[in-house]
């Protein structure tokens, strides 16, 4: 249940940036979670329901964009699209690969009621 | 409550204690850490601001912030703090992550035993609740800290941070700091250590990392413990290396035994020639 933790640093920022802006409160939150950042959806979405309690994002709408995880062939160079981690390069079977995204877990953007 | 100095800690918040081997107490130096009061802090400043708005008639104004900023960035800059601090100190520090009872604490406990003369170790231990742990390896001889993360399921560096402050560790030394027992959460907080060691024991699954990739992923080292009892046990050893090098091509095998101490010379090897490489700077 790291999702918690998660969820706390998304507030922790929240609180911090609508502070700065001398906002109100959060009413939009977008959200980049790659595909392979180790983040369970349900366990984030039940984490946020109580952790927003009494904080700025508490009626803030919550948008995830979820961002695919590519990979580049260390051996050949090939770049393709990774559903585990431990996918191998599909053209020469290689393990031996960089990854591009897919690992981000980030807070894009925040529309602030001021 | 602690009756020695009367000091008391907060149920669910994080602890950090003092553990000594003579004496059967421990001081609970209330470190409560910052995460549980997050929905407290800054609940009464929106009210305020209410009752300063001028103008009734408009809707309230947007700001769009376009942030891009990781979530884990606070935790990567505290680790990043441990990290120079550590470094500066010629401290090695390992961090070590598996499931629960894949034999973190024993191997620690032969681990400390066998290099103390040769050495100079502290340790960290992280659990969710109890001192045990940390009085096993105070046995030792060994300066150690017990951090108990309360309900939490993994160390962050902030934890870390406040422990080697109050562990206190001398230049030239090597830190342990043993995580949670938790294949998934310790992955992503980055505690500052200098490598991280993923313990694996031949009573589990030989295909524990594929179902844990990050975690072997995030390791440079991984120890394959309890070797001993292969001959009793349907594991295939070449099998779970496999699956571990197919989510990290670049991890190192080392198999031990922690209760019979077969194959921990390789490690003991490979901790010198580390803390050599940490103390020389090359």
């Amino acid at each position: 249940m790291h999702e918690l933790s998660i969820v706390l640093s998304i507030v922790d920022i929240a609180q911090q940036e609508t502070q700065k802006a001398n906002a109100q409160s959060v009413e939009q939150i977008e959200l980049e979670i790659g595909d392979l950042a180790g983040v369970e959806m349900e366990a984030l979405e039940f984490a946020w329901s109580s952790a927003v309690k009494n904080t700025v994002l508490e009626n803030a709408q919550k948008f995830i964009h979820r961002i695919s995880a590519e990979a580049r062939c260390l051996d050949c160079e090939h770049q393709f699209t990774l559903t585990a981690v431990y996918d191998a390069c599909p053209k020469c079977g290689s393990y031996f690969r960089d990854i591009l995204q897919g690992q981000e877990m980030k807070v894009k953007s925040l529309t602030l009621n001021t | 409550m602690c009756v020695t100095c009367g000091c008391s800690a907060d149920e669910n918040g994080v602890k950090i204690l003092h553990v000594h081997p003579a004496h059967n107490h421990t001081h609970d130096h209330d470190h409560t850490h910052e995460h549980g009061h997050h929905h407290h802090h800054h609940t009464h400043e929106h009210g305020h601001n209410h009752s300063h708005s001028h103008d009734h008639h408009h809707h309230p104004e947007k700001t769009v912030l376009e942030l891009e900023r990781d979530i884990l960035q606070k935790n990567d800059i505290s680790a990043a703090r441990n990290r120079g601090y550590l470094e500066a100190k010629n401290i090695f520090a390992l961090n070590l992550v598996s499931s629960p009872g894949s034999g973190k604490t024993t191997l620690l406990e032969t681990t400390l035993k066998a290099l103390h003369d040769e050495l100079s170790c502290y340790v960290i231990e992280g659990d969710q609740q109890t001192t045990q742990d940390a009085q096993r390896i105070a046995e030792t001889g060994a300066p150690v800290l017990q951090i108990n993360t309360g309900k939490g399921c993994h160390l962050d560096a902030d934890m870390v941070q406040k422990a080697i402050r109050e562990l206190n560790p001398k230049n030239d030394s090597v830190l342990f700091i043993e995580n949670v027992g938790n294949l998934v959460c310790p992955a992503m907080f980055d505690l500052g250590e200098s490598e991280r060691i993923v313990i694996m024991s031949i009573t589990e699954g030989e295909d524990k990392p594929i179902k844990y990739p990050d975690m072997f992923q995030s390791a440079q080292v991984c120890l394959i413990n309890k070797m001993d009892l292969l001959p009793y046990l349907n594991f295939d050893l070449e099998k779970a290396k496999e699956y571990a090098l197919q989510v990290n091509p670049n991890l190192q095998f080392i198999e031990v035994s922690a209760t019979t101490s077969e194959g921990m010379s390789q490690w003991y090897d490979w901790l010198k020639n580390k803390v050599q490489e940490a103390t020389t700077g090359l």
